[in-house]
């Protein structure tokens, strides 16, 4: 068995999509407690708490602690080996070149 | 492959537009904002002017060329601490008029091999992320 690597246990990570919903909203709306994001999750907090435990293995998210309460934030430069620049960028582009035509569009009028 | 050598992406599409309305919206402050980003532009060489995202990242570009009508470049820099992410890069636009419109080129060169890391790219392009990361977990079972 070759060893896992990191994409490996990204892809591993993120393949739950209630892992990865929790994972994503910290992305959007900034660091959250357990407590927030177990409101928004539908799972019990020891469910939310066993996810972010995983997440945080594998450099996905990390955690603060501030009295009794625990702060998770995302950690956006762990991806970094699952996105391709070029790719991205040229989904970007073609992103912004639509927009650009709807302004197109718009200008006429 | 060397490590000084660089990537670039390229990007087109036929408008059913004059040159003349595309060069405004590429030029003009309040269009460019409306199709690309907030910014300070100003349509003469040598002028330094940031873009800035929705995602708050703030760009450092200098405008490098201008033909009017025809083709616009400026440099499209991002600082950051890790080089992973630092991105020195130019974009330039190329307008080629054809029977019923115009043929819009975007190339974006700069890009080093071993940078394949994102900064815009991660926070605009989240949505084509996840469903690409949602395909290749599917394929990876």
């Amino acid at each position: 068995m070759p060893m896992p690597t990191t994409r490996d246990v990204l892809f591993k990570t993120l393949a739950d999509p209630t892992r990865r919903a929790i994972f994503e909203r910290l992305c959007r709306q900034g660091e959250q407690t357990v407590g927030a994001l177990t409101a928004q999750a539908g799972i019990s907090q020891p469910a939310v708490s066993k996810h972010l435990g995983v997440l945080k293995q594998a450099g996905l998210v990390r955690d603060r602690h501030e009295g009794r309460q625990t702060h998770y934030s995302a950690q956006l430069g762990a991806l970094a080996p699952l996105i391709d620049w070029t790719s991205e960028m040229a989904g970007f582009w073609q992103k912004k070149f639509d927009d650009l035509e709807d302004l197109l569009k718009r200008m006429d009028q | 492959m060397t490590n000084t050598e660089t990537r670039s992406v390229v990007v087109e599409r036929e408008m059913p537009h004059p040159p003349e309305k595309l060069w405004r919206a590429l030029t003009q402050p309040h269009l460019i904002e409306e199709w690309l980003m907030k910014n300070d532009f100003a349509p003469v060489v040598g002028h330094r002017f940031n873009l800035r995202g929705d995602w708050g990242g703030v760009l450092d570009c200098e405008v490098l060329a201008i033909e009017p009508n025809k083709a616009l470049s400026y440099t499209w820099n991002f600082k950051h601490a890790d080089t992973a992410f630092d991105l020195q890069s130019v974009v330039t636009f190329t307008l080629t008029p054809t029977r019923t419109g115009t043929l819009l080129r975007m190339e974006q060169t700069g890009f080093r091999p071993e940078q394949k890391q994102a900064f815009g790219g991660a926070h605009a392009g989240w949505k084509q992320f996840f469903a690409k990361l949602e395909e290749l977990v599917a394929r990876a079972d």
